[in-house]
């Protein structure tokens, strides 16, 4: 092995990264590019796939250039992806038929209604882990797949393909149609226990086998890729979360973590076995490193927590910069007495209500841009806070710390507010981009570069902590008033939206 | 082309005027300077006082640029958005030089502490964000000082405050560092604020190559000296990091 380094490729909701990492896990260079965020109609979103495709070998040649390295320097390439974005592609032409729909996107809310009208939405719990909503990608499919005469025939004929965004990735370097199975059990078309598509639920939702990738472990040689990027090794492919939680070192039951980005996503490593939640957190695969068995992960999925702060940045106009926002919500010491729950897409973890959509609750003449701008942070230490009490329900234990990652971290307001609303430390890691380095870590472990999951322990190490100072009084009005303002968001969605 | 307005005119003068000098200068001076009567001038500086682009102290009722100015131009970078452009960098540094990193920006005549890593050993450390620190017993406050010299001015002559037997109190011999400062193009304290520890700054430049901030490393002297003298190997990680952040804020590689 001549190389020295491991490239990870970050593609995520707003933006698409490469960050390549030494021996140590340490970062030696990166770079970034957003791409278009496509609303068609309020509720809808979606993505260029052939934009991404462009954007992502750009910017692992810009961390190349940055680095001062070349492709052969690289042992390997793991990637990291937006998890459920639905994309469906002619193999022939390589062409896609449709946009990607994203996992915001929540077109599929009359379908998913429809298939849970007769035993709810926790129908196909048991074999997927998951409860019937417009998150996940098997809804899209069948969605994409009655939007155009003789789509569905093509797709049964294999002459059209489907994929979460690692396999489109992963079919354009290398030409292999495969995806892992902490994606697959995004789809809500994979069973749980037997890790395969599982035919009950393609029925259900009328997706055809022909079209599926191939299920594999998250640590393997999927193939080289071509001349794009040299015959480099792709070693990896996580959901970003599940790369997240693999970063954080959580490699063991009862290791959590929570990303901060777009949205926020609170993982708990729950063994091998899968755990059902009692309390709305989904039940999803963590990872599976090459023929070891797999791990399980509950998780509580928070849609909308950085996108709020980049939808008060681009379509209110109140600040320049996501960074700004910190320094508006300073100008006041609290939030005027407004919460804003933004259900932009329903509401996901722990409730899990598809006919939600956004409030601001609590105004008066008193409330200034300032107010605003805090209450638009704390509206994701709240929510954090619902699926923390929803995790410690679950696994009987109350959680100790958190251990936060993701470039919200950055938001030293936020972070001292979310150890205030939690009542424990919130602790950063020294290097915030665990996505990226959860990918590094996979795709190492699969050609060598590491030799197992304890040596990665040892690259760990805490950069901030933050210890809640609220008291228990504040905290607890706090909470009682989110929790009204959670009520006053549901029920909004009607038939006839 | 309209007519250009003549007090606007008159305005960009008195401001290019105070902008060249590190003193204030008074009303007379200024109106010297530009051969303007003392009445015009005094006009257009009331309202450029009003809009915060100039200046007056209290005590001497001289003038010197305002704060609102600055902000407007290439020396102010936002705290919040330097810590973030810079959040991954820092935690480079920190884990190169196994040491805490510290990100400072100059506020009301200090170094505010706008970032702060760990040092990566996992030993019980305290977040220190948005503490105030003296500029003139930092590394950060050094290389702040040195790239904004009218600042220098505010120091006064006098005697400067002492906390350990190290600290440099003598203006002059602040003055002399601060040419090497710009010189070398790093800083250092050495046990100046804090007996035992060191601390290692390098300026962090924006497109206009304005020194908007300064990253450091800090530990015990022993780690970080050899012989008294900063470890070379740590003053290039320092720099190396601030060049970075400085690229990605824009600023010409150099």
């Amino acid at each position: 092995m001549n190389g020295e380094y491991i490239a990870a490729i970050d593609q995520g909701t707003s933006s698409s990264r490469c960050l390549v990492f030494d021996l140590q896990g340490r970062i030696v260079s990166l770079s970034q590019k957003e791409h278009e965020q496509i609303f068609p109609r309020p509720g809808w979103v979606e993505h260029d796939p052939r934009e991404i495709l462009r954007n992502v070998i750009e910017v692992v040649h810009g961390a190349l250039d940055t680095g001062g390295i070349t492709l052969r320097d690289l042992v390997a390439v793991g990637i990291a992806n937006q998890r459920e974005t639905t994309v469906v592609w002619d193999p022939h032409t390589g062409e896609p038929v449709y946009n990607a729909i994203v996992w915001q996107d929540t077109r599929t809310d009359s379908l998913c209604r429809k298939l849970g009208a007769e035993h709810g939405q926790d129908r196909f719990r048991d074999r997927c882990g998951l409860p019937l909503a417009t998150y996940f990608s098997g809804p899209k499919v069948s969605w994409l797949l009655d939007s155009a005469p003789g789509l569905r025939h093509r797709a049964e004929q294999g002459d059209l393909l489907f994929g979460t965004m690692d396999s489109w990735l992963v079919w354009n370097l290398t030409g292999r149609h495969v995806t892992d199975v902490t994606n697959a059990s995004r789809t809500m078309l994979m069973n749980l226990e037997t890790l395969d598509w599982d035919d009950v639920l393609l029925d259900a939702f009328g997706v055809p086998r022909a079209m599926l990738p191939e299920i594999q472990p998250s640590s393997k040689i999927y193939g080289e890729a071509g001349d794009s990027l040299g015959g480099v090794p792709i070693a990896a492919a996580l959901g970003d979360q599940q790369a997240a939680l693999f970063g954080q070192t959580c490699f063991s039951a009862g290791e959590a973590k929570c990303t901060y980005g777009t949205g926020s996503f609170l993982l708990l490593n729950t063994g091998s076995r899968p755990v059902l939640s009692g309390h709305g957190l989904l039940t999803t695969v963590g990872s599976k490193i090459g023929d070891e068995p797999a791990t399980y992960a509950l998780e509580g999925s928070i849609a909308v927590t950085g996108a709020l702060v980049q939808w008060f940045r681009d379509k209110v106009g109140l600040i320049g910069s996501a960074p700004e926002v910190e320094t508006l919500a300073r100008t006041v010491d609290d939030n005027g007495g407004i919460y804003f729950v933004p259900a932009f897409s329903g509401l996901f973890a722990p409730h899990w209500r598809g006919d939600a959509r956004g409030v601001i609750a609590g105004l008066t003449g008193y409330v200034t841009k300032g107010h605003l701008a805090r209450a638009v942070l704390e509206a994701t230490a709240w929510q954090t806070r619902e699926v923390v009490d929803a995790m410690n329900a679950d696994s009987g234990i109350a959680m100790s710390s958190l251990k936060a990652d993701g470039g919200m971290t950055a938001n030293n307001l936020l972070m001292q507010f979310l150890a205030d609303v939690l009542g424990v430390p919130v602790v950063r890691p020294n290097v915030a981009e665990t996505v990226s380095l959860g990918a590094a870590y996979a795709a190492g472990l699969a050609v060598g570069f590491w030799p197992d999951v304890e040596s990665l322990r040892a690259n760990w190490h805490k950069a901030a902590e933050w210890v809640p100072k609220m008291d228990q009084a504040e905290r607890d009005r706090g909470y009682r008033k989110w929790k009204k303002a959670v009520q006053r968001s549901l029920d909004w969605v009607d038939d006839d939206d | 082309m309209p007519k250009p307005i003549q007090s606007i005119e008159r305005a960009s003068a008195i401001l290019r005027l105070l902008s060249g000098r590190t003193r204030r200068l008074s009303l007379a001076e200024v109106a010297g300077e530009l051969g303007l009567p003392k009445g015009t001038v005094y006009g257009i500086m009331r309202t450029l006082l009003s809009v915060g682009f100039v200046e007056q102290d209290p005590e001497s009722g001289k003038y010197r640029m305002g704060a609102a100015l600055l902000h407007l131009g290439s020396s102010y970078l936002d705290g919040n958005e330097l810590r973030t452009r810079a959040l991954n960098w820092a935690d480079w540094l920190a884990a190169r030089a196994n040491e805490s990193v510290r990100l400072g920006t100059l506020h009301d005549g200090h170094v505010l502490l706008v970032h702060h890593v760990f040092r990566p050993d996992n030993s019980p450390q305290v977040l220190e964000v948005g503490a105030l620190l003296p500029m003139h017993a930092t590394a950060m406050g050094k290389v702040l000082l040195a790239y904004h010299p009218y600042l220098t001015e505010e120091l006064g002559t006098g005697s400067l405050q002492r906390f350990t037997t190290c600290t440099i109190t003598d203006p002059k011999l602040l003055a002399i560092e601060l040419e090497q400062v710009r010189e070398q193009g790093w800083a250092a304290s050495l046990e100046e604020l804090i007996e035992g520890e060191t601390s290692l700054a390098a300026p962090i430049r924006d497109r206009q190559g304005a020194a908007v901030g300064a990253i450091a490393i800090s530990g015990p002297t022993e780690r970080l000296c050899d012989d008294a003298q900063p470890r070379n190997e740590l003053v290039s990680y320092v720099r190396e990091g601030a060049r970075t952040i400085s690229r990605d804020l824009g600023a010409v590689p150099w």
